[in-house]
């Protein structure tokens, strides 16, 4: 991967929440094309990390650099903007609202001298993008709420990927799932990465992490402890390096 | 409407189908509009002293009531949706009145630019109740609390200081006056109807039409229901509340012209109490206080309830002090119901 420029580069990234210190001095380079592993223990900071190349926190000190430039990602419109998209751990829907809406919160299509909103288009492109991802929702006007958990984590990882122009975060994107659900997802994170996305996920799971990712990125309590090329390493040095016991 | 450009997508032919009654007793506004149906033909018994049902200058008047309070509870209704409370819209009507006499009687201004300057006065306190808010994070319940005890003596110790007295008088001394009153304070037709009807009707459409057709108003419901989540994907949650809190004291300062034009002086403690009829109309129209949910249609009716009630125990010939009673049962009906129309929303789905 010599000749590839990162997309995304962490350098001496670090988090303190009054006196909490939820990440120090961590350093991570995401290449196009490749999907990271963030692993670590609950607390390990992995939360944090995705909020701050999200733009929803911003670091106490360290940069956040995309192509080469440093960047102040000061909201998460901000990230938007550079191409990042995210799909939080509590998955960021507006539960009242249909799919179609949360698809389109805060990018809503508009249409006419008076910008109303276009809702025969978002529901129809909508559609178009559940069928794409094969995402099994009965119709695009359905309330988040009365959706299954699969088809929640669906609506906000297809969002995610249909937004994404450079990167996509995914906060735990399977754990609410169930196996056929999980292995879609999975099979969604491996073509965006062929459609050259970069993806960093967290799992607590390790067998996901081997079976799809690249590199993995070990954090404890806050610290970067490694990064390892998947194929190299084995499930035992990562939980060694997960719980710093030997 | 020109909704050509979309080819039929999937049929939802999977979603159950609800009936249209059943689907008409989900909409936030019915109950309001049946509630506001249900006063007028109760008035129309108890007020059989006068013709209530049928005579146009009796509606004239509970119409003025009405817009009284209709005017300023649409963006309190808004604001209500956007998960926010403004305490002070109440005394900005008694402000921006002040204002306007102090600037037409004592700085000796023409009323039009006057009437801009009290507009913009308006706008510039909203901004100051939203950037609190959203900043300070706190409760906006006590931020325009607060506002609204600072300028409720700002109002009666200037108006002392000014005039030696409680109110500014002669405002119809300012010239424009005439052309001013004609355009926001004036009988529209023979019966006394007001133009300020047209300006509350006006206004309610404007208002429902944003909330249910553009952007912003999609902002708002998510603003309201779920502002982590809308700030997660990109909303404009900061800037969108800070608008509505714009919205509100504008609008109170244009209620605080009107009334001014109208009455052609202005009492220092004008407009203080209204503050929570505004929440009620909102209530009334079926927004939850938890934000996220509402009406303006809904709460169009609900200030033409509180109107005719108003005037409907004057007409009736009771003891005008049950008008608080009255205003506090209807609140509390219009919040059982609409509880109950929640829940049946959620079974229906
Ligand atoms: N908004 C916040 N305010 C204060 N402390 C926080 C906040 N977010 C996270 N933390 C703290 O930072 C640390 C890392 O949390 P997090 O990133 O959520 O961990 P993980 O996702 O790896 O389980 C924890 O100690 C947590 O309590
Ligand atoms: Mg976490």
């Amino acid at each position: 991967m010599a000749e590839l420029k990162p997309l995304v580069q962490l350098d001496r990234v670090r988090k303190e929440f009054g006196a909490v210190v939820a990440l120090e001095e961590v350093t991570l380079d995401v290449y196009p094309g490749e999907i990271v592993a963030l692993v670590g223990d609950n607390g390990a900071g992995k939360s944090t990390l995705v909020k701050l190349i999200a733009g929803v926190h911003q670091p106490t000190s360290g940069q956040i650099v995309l192509d080469g430039e440093p960047v102040r990602l000061s909201s998460p419109s901000e990230s938007q903007r550079h191409g990042i998209e995210v799909v939080y751990q509590d998955l960021a829907l507006a539960n009242s609202q249909p799919v179609y809406m949360n698809m389109f919160l805060g990018r809503e299509l508009v249409r006419g001298p008076l910008r109303q909103l276009d809702r025969p288009r978002m529901a129809q492109e909508t559609r178009q993008l559940l069928d794409e991802l094969d995402i099994r929702i009965d119709s695009p006007r359905q309330t988040i709420r009365d959706l299954s958990g699969g088809q929640r984590q669906g609506v906000a990882i297809g969002r995610a990927v249909h937004w994404a122009q450079r990167l996509v975060l995914m906060d735990e994107p399977t754990a609410a799932l169930g196996v056929q659900e999980t292995k879609r997802v999975e099979e969604i994170i491996l073509r965006m990465r062929d459609r050259g996305r970069a993806i960093v996920i967290v799992s607590h799971s390790l067998d996901q992490v081997f079976r799809i990712s690249d590199r993995i990125c070990v954090l404890r309590r806050g610290r970067q402890v490694g990064i390892r090329a998947t194929p190299e390493v084995d499930a035992d040095e990562i939980v060694s390096m997960i719980t710093g016991l030997r | 409407m020109a909704e050509t450009a979309a080819p039929p997508a999937h049929p939802d032919e999977r979603l159950v189908r609800v009936g249209p009654l059943a689907r008409l007793l989900t909409r936030p506004d019915i109950g309001a509009f049946v509630g506001a149906l249900g006063v007028y033909l109760a008035f129309g018994y108890f007020a059989r002293g006068v013709d209530w049902l049928g005579d146009p200058g009796i509606a004239a008047n509970w119409t003025d009531q009405a817009a009284q309070y209709g005017i300023v509870a649409v963006p309190v209704a808004l604001l209500m949706i956007g998960g926010e409370f403004d305490l002070s819209a109440g005394v900005m009507i008694g402000s921006s009145g002040l204002l306007l006499g102090y600037l037409t009687t004592h700085a000796d201004m023409n009323i039009w630019p006057a009437i801009l300057l009290v507009l913009l006065f308006g706008l510039a306190i909203g901004f100051i109740n939203g950037y609190t808010v959203v900043r300070t994070k706190l409760p906006s319940f006590i931020v325009t609390l607060a506002t609204f005890f600072v300028l409720q003596g700002v109002n009666a110790a200037g108006t002392l200081k000014l005039t030696g007295q409680t109110a500014i008088q002669n405002i119809d001394s300012a010239s424009g006056f005439d052309s001013a009153r004609r355009f926001f304070a004036s009988d529209v037709t023979t019966y006394g109807f007001k133009v300020k009807v047209i300006w509350w009707i006006g206004i309610t459409i404007v208002g429902a039409w944003l909330l249910a057709k553009s952007r912003f108003g999609n902002w708002i419901y998510s603003a309201g229901g779920e502002p982590n989540s809308a700030r997660n994907v990109g909303v404009p949650v900061a800037r969108t509340k800070i608008t509505l809190f714009m919205m509100t004291s504008g609008i109170a300062a244009l209620m605080g012209i009107i009334e001014a034009l109208e009455l052609r002086s202005m009492q220092s403690k004008e407009g203080i109490g209204l503050e929570f009829i505004f929440i009620i109309c909102a209530v009334v129209g079926g927004c939850l206080l938890t934000g996220g949910f509402g009406s303006v249609i809904g709460t169009f009716f609900g200030a033409a309830m509180l109107g005719m009630v108003q005037l409907g125990i004057v007409d009736a010939q009771w003891d005008s002090n049950w008008t608080y009673t009255f205003q506090g049962a209807i609140l509390f009906a219009a919040v059982l119901l609409n509880t109950a129309i929640r829940a049946r929303m959620r079974r229906a789905r």
